[in-house]
């Protein structure tokens, strides 16, 4: 699905990403787990198109991506979700606006951009909130809109960047949940980067451990868990 | 009625319509010139949308360069421009060019200010999401700043007010005028105190609007 062959990031002199080599499997829940600082987000960021890495290369199926630019980097960008710690949602729009955002952008009519708002809220499970103002949303509400709006250009792939670090143990599972099966139900693939083990245990197949900026050990995630051969996984199931 | 309260009476109508109308039309040009280059600023800022240091830098110090110039002088220099364009450098309508020229860069810097205060998430979020620059600035940027925007448009529009008083002292028109010509000059100082009055109705207003109007779009969030 998204593959990545020797991908660097420098900033001034920092090496952020190192030479990473990533295959992420299509339909399939796929973790990156590293300490803060790790270069996680900076990763996603990559993955994403919203950085240019400094050398290497990245694939989204057959089509090599990561040299694209202008209107070809936009759209390519729009099949892409994405959703974040703090949620980034736009304050001055209420539930349903925020949701609406992607489809606007792509110049849908409106008729069919509140259609598809419904729909997305429903899979979500917040239609109960669609006129809602963001502050009158818990976080773990919050999150299911973030969700709703990263899902509605119907992206072939979802990024979440710490997407649970912000929320309490009980609602964390229940996105985690919202997450697992929505992958199953839209057959999408799922990067999820995290720094916590729960997260990776809860939900993905397969992990790769980030630790500064380059892999240090990948595979299913029973094997990872069972057997840590680095050192950087091993300090994190201690943390756990 | 006191002859005294009577004359002030007179004259104070007319030279507040004309403070009123030379604060709007200036405010609103101001507007015109430095919402554009707010928005400019921002977006080739270190941390805007897409950084251009040297386009940044450059414009940065003009608008300083401008700032920094005091008044009253950018207005005697900006005055053969009035000529140019309205054919008078005399009245309120000549003074509403330098005005607006010397408040434009102030609603830029004002304009800078309240996008920067916009949280980064949202944009990295709308950027993520395939967004061009425009519909960032127009869906995103704007809307998300506008309570700060509207506190912002208080700020130039009481700066402008005191402009337009100091813009009296080279025949302005206005109140600031009124208080020149009749305090100053004919040692009436209860018409200064009138005119002083006015001006601080005026200002009051207008931040007790702004502030009202600011809260209000909050509220709604
Ligand atoms: N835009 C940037 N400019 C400079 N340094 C950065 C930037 N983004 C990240 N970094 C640095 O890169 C390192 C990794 O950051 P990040 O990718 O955010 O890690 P993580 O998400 O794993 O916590 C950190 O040391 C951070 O300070
Ligand atoms: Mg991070």
């Amino acid at each position: 699905m998204l593959r990545l062959e020797k991908i660097s990031k420098q900033y001034a002199s920092l090496q952020v990403v190192d030479k990473i080599s990533l295959d992420v499997p299509p339909g399939n829940i796929f973790g990156i787990i590293g300490r803060s600082g790790a270069g996680k987000s900076t990763l996603l960021r990559l993955m994403n198109l919203l950085e240019k890495p400094d050398s290497g290369a990245m694939y989204l199926g057959e089509r090599r991506v990561d040299t694209l630019s202008g209107r070809e980097l936009l759209l390519e960008r729009r099949k892409m979700g994405m959703i974040f710690q703090n949620f980034n949602l736009f304050s001055s729009r209420n539930v349903a606006d925020n949701v609406a955002y992607p489809l606007e952008i792509a110049g849908l009519p409106r008729r069919q951009i509140d259609l598809r708002v419904g729909e997305l809220l429903e899979l979500t499970q917040i239609s109960d909130k669609r006129r809602a103002r963001l502050r009158e949303l818990s976080g773990g509400q919050k999150q299911r809109v973030a969700i709703a709006r990263a899902l509605a250009a119907e992206p072939q792939i979802l990024f979440c960047d710490e997407a649970t670090s912000a929320l309490d143990p009980q609602t964390t599972r229940s996105i985690l949940s919202l997450i697992k099966n929505l992958q199953k139900f839209l057959q999408i693939t799922v990067v999820v980067v995290t720094h916590q083990m729960e997260v990776i245990r809860a939900i993905c197949e397969q992990v790769a451990v980030l630790e500064d900026g380059h892999v240090a050990e990948s595979g299913a995630v029973k094997n990872v868990f069972a057997r840590p051969k680095s050192s950087a996984a091993r300090e994190l199931l201690h943390a756990a | 009625m006191p002859p005294n309260l009577h004359e002030i009476l007179g004259l104070l109508p007319q030279a507040t319509l004309e403070t009123i109308y030379m604060t709007f039309a200036s405010t609103f040009l101001a507007c015109l010139l430095g919402l554009p280059l707010g928005i400019y600023l921002f977006v080739t800022s270190p941390a805007g949308l897409r950084p251009q240091s040297a386009v940044y830098n450059i414009l940065s110090r003009l608008v300083n360069l401008f700032r920094s110039f005091p008044f009253i002088i950018l207005m005697i220099l900006l005055m053969p421009l009035s000529r140019l364009l309205i054919h008078t450098s005399i009245g309120p309508a000549a003074v509403v060019i330098p005005l607006s020229i010397s408040a434009a860069p102030f609603v830029a810097r004002v304009v800078e200010a309240a996008l920067e205060e916009v949280d980064k998430g949202c944009l990295l979020a709308a950027q993520a999401m395939g967004s061009t620059d425009w519909q960032i600035v127009r869906k995103v940027l704007l809307p998300e700043a506008l309570p700060a925007l509207v506190s912002g448009l208080a700020l130039t529009i009481i700066t402008i007010i005191g402009y337009t008083a100091m813009a009296g002292a080279i025949g302005g028109g206005g109140l600031g005028d009124l208080a020149i010509r009749f305090g100053y000059y004919r040692f009436r100082q209860d018409i200064t105190l009138a005119a002083v009055v006015v001006i601080l109705i005026l200002v009051e207003s207008v931040q007790l609007g702004g502030t009202l109007f600011s809260r209000s779009l909050l509220n709604k969030r």
